[in-house]
C-alpha cells in the first residue's frame, strides 16, 4: 500500500449513501407529462385560488418559449421533461394530518431513519436546543412541530400550502417579486408546478425563538421535486433557517427544480443553511438528482442583511447561486460555500451580489472540493450599479483537489459602475498533499481520518457560520462523503 | 529495540541506501551525520514508513517486530516518532484537534482508553509550558504561518505530548537560533529515558554540544562508513567529511 494519487483515489471511492432507502408508502402520483391540464390539476388539487393558478398558467406559457441554460460548466444527457411526474402525495395525507399523531407511523419512521425524530423534537421541548422541523416528502408537507410556540411569538412557520390557505394576502404580495416567474427556465418550471415548500413569516420587531428549519424528500420513482420556500422578516427582525435534503438511491436521475425567495425589510436579518445531500449517483455516474435551484434574497429595506450558507455534497448535477440583491442602503449579503463533488459529479455554484444601494457590503467565501472524477466551477457575479456610492465586496474561493482526475474551476464576473467600489479577491488551488497525509500518518492518524481531517480544516471558514449543531452534522456529512476501504 | 540489518532502498530507481546496519539499544543516543545527498533523510522518512521508497534489500525489526511489515500509524502507535525536517502546514485544523487526534488514535491502536477532552487539555497545556510556548498556539493551525524556529518547536512539542519510544530527529537543529536551540535540546533531554531511545540526524556539532549522544555514525554513499562516540563529531566539525570518505 502506498500513498501515491492512486491510493488517495481508493480513498475517495467507494462513498457511501447513507440516505439510499426507499419508504413503502402509499401514493397518489400524476402520470408524467407536463401541459396546461397538469398545471391545472395541481392547483385543484390544493385547492388554489384564481390568482395562483393564474400565476402558474403565466409561467407554464413563459417557460414553453424559454431554452435550458447551457452556459454552465457542467454535462449531463437532455431531459425529458415530458417523463416527469410534477406531483406526487403520500395517500394517508390526503385529509392533511392535524397534528403528528395522524402522521403516517412510517414517514415518521423514514425521518426517524434520517436522523430527524420529528416527534421526540416536541417531546425533549425546552431539553435540548430547539428547532423547529417542516417536512416535505415528495410533493407535500407532512408536518410541522413547535407551531403552538412559534405563534405565541406572532411568527408564521407552515407548508407554502397551507400559507396559500391561511394567509393569501401574504403570500400573493410577496410571491415572485424577488424570483419573478420568467426568471430562468427553472424557475419558470418551478413557478408552474411547484407543489410545496415552506412559508416563514416574521413579524416586525420580533427575534425568531428558535430556528427553524425543513427536510426535503424525494421517495417516489420518477418524480420531480419543485418546492417552493418563500421568507419574509419584517423591520428589525431575526430568523435562521436551515433546510436539508435526502433522496433514495435510484438508478435514474431525478430532477429538483426549487426556487427560494428571501426578503428582509429594514433592519432584519436572514440567515439561511443549507445542507444538500440529495443521492449523488454512483461511482459510474449512473442515478443521481439533477439539482437546478434558483435562490434569491432581496435586501429591501436599509441595513438589512442576508446571509446564505451552503454545504453541497448531493446531487448528481448542481446548478445554484444563491444571490443577494442589495437594494437597502448599507445592506449587507453574505455567501459562504462548501461543494464537494467526486466519482462523476459535477458543480457549478456561487453567488450573485447586486449591490444598488450605498455603502452596500458582501462577502463570498466559497470552498470547493473535488475527488475521484468530480467536476467542481465557482461562478460568481459582483455588480456595482452606479447609486451603490462606497460598496465592498471580499471574495474568497479555494479550490482543493484529491487526486489528479478532478478538476476546479473559477468565473468570477465584475461589473463596477461606480468608480467609489472596492472589491478584494483571493483565490487558491490546492492539492491535498501526500506530505500532508504522510505527515498525519506518522503521527498515529489512519489514512481516511486525516483526508476528513485535512478537508474539514479546509472547510472550517464555512463551518463557523453554520448554527453549531449543524456544523457538527455538516463534518460528520463530509466525512462521511469521503469514506472508502483503505488499500 | 531497533535493528536494521544490510538495509537497501531506492526511490524513482536510483539507490539510496546501499546497505545500512544499526543497532540501537534502549536508552541510547545515537547520532547520525554525514554529507549532503548521504541517505540520512531517507533513513528517517523509511523508518517512519514513508511509502516513496522501494525497499530492495535488508530487515528492519523494532521491538521484536517486522517494522517494514506496519503502516505509518501503526509505526507510530508503536512509539515511533519522525521529526521532520520540513513540518507541513495543516491550514484550518487547530494543534490541539491535531494532537489530540494523534494521541487518541495512538492509544486506541495500543488497546489504551482514549484520554477526555479535560485530561487531554491538562497534559498538553503542561507539555506547551515545558516548551516554553505561547498557549495560544494551540488554537492556530498546524503550523499554519509558523515560522521556521516555530516549527521545529512545535515538533518537539509534538513529541513530548505523544512520548514515543524512538524518537527520529531529522536535521530539527536546522533553522534554529541559538536560544530555541536550547529550548529544543531541553526538550529532547527531557524525554532522555532508560527505555527511550533518540536517532538524531544533523549536520553539525552544535546541536551535541546540547544532547550529548553515545554513539555517533558517519553516513556516506548509503552505507555507515564509520562509527564511533562523540569525540567522532569533534574530528568531523574540525576536519569536514572528505578524509573519512576517501578512507571508505
Amino acid at each position: 500500500m502506498s500513498t501515491n494519487q492512486e491510493d488517495i483515489q481508493a480513498l475517495v471511492r467507494n462513498r457511501t449513501y447513507s440516505a439510499g432507502f426507499v419508504t413503502d408508502v402509499d401514493s397518489e402520483t400524476l402520470p408524467p407529462g407536463l401541459n396546461e391540464d397538469v398545471v391545472r390539476a395541481i392547483s385543484a388539487r390544493k385547492q388554489e385560488p384564481e390568482w395562483l393558478l393564474e400565476f402558474r398558467l403565466k409561467a407554464y406559457r413563459r417557460w414553453l418559449k424559454m431554452t435550458e441554460p447551457k452556459w454552465a460548466h457542467v454535462h449531463y444527457p437532455p431531459i425529458d421533461y415530458q417523463a416527469v411526474s410534477y406531483y406526487s402525495a403520500p395517500k394517508s395525507m390526503k385529509d392533511a394530518p392535524k397534528s403528528l399523531d395522524e402522521v403516517d407511523p412510517k414517514l415518521l419512521e423514514t425521518y426517524k431513519k434520517l436522523g430527524i425524530p420529528l416527534r421526540e423534537q416536541e417531546m425533549l421541548a425546552g431539553v435540548q436546543p430547539q428547532v423547529a422541523v417542516d417536512v416535505v416528502f415528495d410533493s407535500v408537507s407532512v408536518g410541522t412541530t413547535f407551531r403552538k410556540k412559534l405563534a405565541e411569538a406572532g411568527v408564521i412557520f407552515c407548508s407554502i400550502s397551507e400559507a396559500v390557505r391561511e394567509h393569501p394576502e401574504l403570500v400573493r404580495k410577496y410571491l415572485g417579486t424577488v424570483v419573478p416567474f420568467g426568471d430562468n427556465f427553472y424557475a419558470a418550471l418551478n413557478s408552474a408546478v411547484f407543489t410545496d415548500g415552506s412559508f416563514v413569516f416574521i413579524p416586525k420587531g420580533v427575534r425568531c425563538p428558535m430556528e427553524l428549519s425543513t427536510y426535503f424528500r424525494i421517495n417516489e420513482r420518477n418524480t420531480g421535486q419543485f418546492e417552493r420556500t418563500l421568507i419574509i422578516a419584517e423591520e428589525s427582525s431575526h430568523v435562521s433557517y436551515l433546510e436539508g435534503c435526502t433522496a433514495p438511491q435510484r438508478d435514474e436521475n431525478q430532477l429538483h427544480a426549487a426556487v427560494v425567495e428571501l426578503v428582509a425589510l429594514d433592519d432584519a436579518e436572514i440567515k439561511y443553511s443549507t445542507v444538500q445531500n440529495w443521492y449523488p449517483g454512483d461511482e459510474n455516474g449512473v442515478g443521481g438528482i439533477f439539482n437546478f435551484v434558483t435562490k434569491r434574497g432581496d435586501c429591501r429595506g436599509p441595513r438589512s442583511k442576508i446571509s446564505w450558507t451552503q454545504v453541497e455534497t448531493g446531487s448528481a448535477v448542481t446548478w445554484k447561486y444563491p444571490s443577494c440583491i442589495l437594494r437597502g442602503d448599507d445592506s449587507v449579503g453574505e455567501f459562504y460555500s462548501v461543494a464537494l463533488t467526486h466519482h462523476r459529479q459535477q458543480a457549478d455554484t456561487g453567488t450573485k451580489m447586486i449591490h444598488i444601494g450605498k455603502r452596500t457590503k458582501s462577502t463570498i467565501v466559497s470552498k470547493g472540493i473535488a475527488a475521484g472524477h468530480g467536476q467542481q466551477a465557482y461562478r460568481g457575479l459582483v455588480r456595482v450599479l452606479p447609486g451603490a456610492e462606497g460598496a465592498r465586496n471580499y471574495t474568497q474561493c479555494d479550490s482543493l483537489l484529491i487526486g489528479d482526475k478532478c478538476g476546479a474551476h473559477t468565473f468570477p464576473y465584475t461589473e463596477i459602475r461606480n468608480p467609489s467600489a472596492i472589491l478584494e479577491h483571493e483565490a487558491t488551488t490546492s492539492k491535498i498533499g501526500e506530505d500532508q497525509l504522510f505527515y498525519a500518518r506518522s503521527r498515529g492518524i489512519a489514512e481516511e481520518d486525516a483526508v476528513s481531517m485535512i478537508v474539514n480544516g479546509f472547510c472550517k471558514d464555512v463551518f463557523k457560520e453554520l448554527p453549531m449543531e449543524f456544523a457538527v452534522e455538516a463534518q460528520k456529512l463530509l466525512s462521511v462523503s469521503l469514506e472508502g476501504s483503505v488499500g | 529495540m531497533l535493528d536494521i540489518q544490510n538495509l537497501h532502498a531506492r526511490i524513482e530507481g536510483k539507490d539510496i541506501l546501499q546497505g545500512i546496519d544499526l543497532r540501537i539499544g534502549a536508552g541510547e543516543v545515537h547520532a547520525i551525520m554525514g554529507p549532503n545527498g548521504s541517505g540520512k533523510s531517507t533513513l528517517s522518512k523509511l523508518l517512519a514508513g514513508h511509502e516513496d521508497y522501494t525497499i530492495t534489500d535488508g530487515t528492519v525489526s523494532f521491538d521484536g517486530a517486522d517494522l517494514l511489515e506496519l503502516n505509518p500509524e501503526e509505526r507510530a502507535a508503536k512509539g515511533i516518532f519522525l521529526g521532520f525536517q520540513y513540518p507541513v502546514e495543516i491550514p484550518g485544523v487547530s494543534n490541539m484537534v491535531f494532537l489530540k487526534a494523534a494521541l487518541n488514535a495512538q492509544r486506541k491502536i495500543r488497546g489504551e482508553k482514549e484520554l477526555d477532552a479535560a485530561d487531554f487539555l491538562a497534559w498538553v497545556k503542561h507539555r506547551v509550558k515545558q516548551m516554553q510556548m505561547n498557549p495560544a498556539m494551540l488554537s492556530r493551525g498546524v503550523n499554519e504561518g509558523f515560522s521556521g524556529g516555530e516549527k521545529k518547536r512545535n515538533e518537539i512539542l509534538q513529541m513530548l505530548v505523544l512520548e514515543p519510544k524512538l524518537m527520529v530527529l531529522d536535521e530539527t537543529d536546522s533553522g534554529l537560533d541559538i536560544d530555541a536551540l536550547k529550548i529544543v535540546a531541553d526538550g529532547i533531554n527531557l524525554m532522555r529515558s532508560k527505555e527511550r531511545s533518540v536517532l538524531l540526524v544533523t549536520h553539525y556539532q552544535r546541536l551535541l554540544d546540547y544532547v550529548k549522544p553515545d554513539y555517533v555514525h558517519v553516513l556516506a554513499g548509503g552505507r555507515i562508513v564509520k562509527s564511533g562516540g562523540p569525540e567522532l563529531a569533534l574530528e568531523l566539525e574540525e576536519k569536514g567529511y572528505g578524509w573519512i570518505q576517501q578512507a571508505a
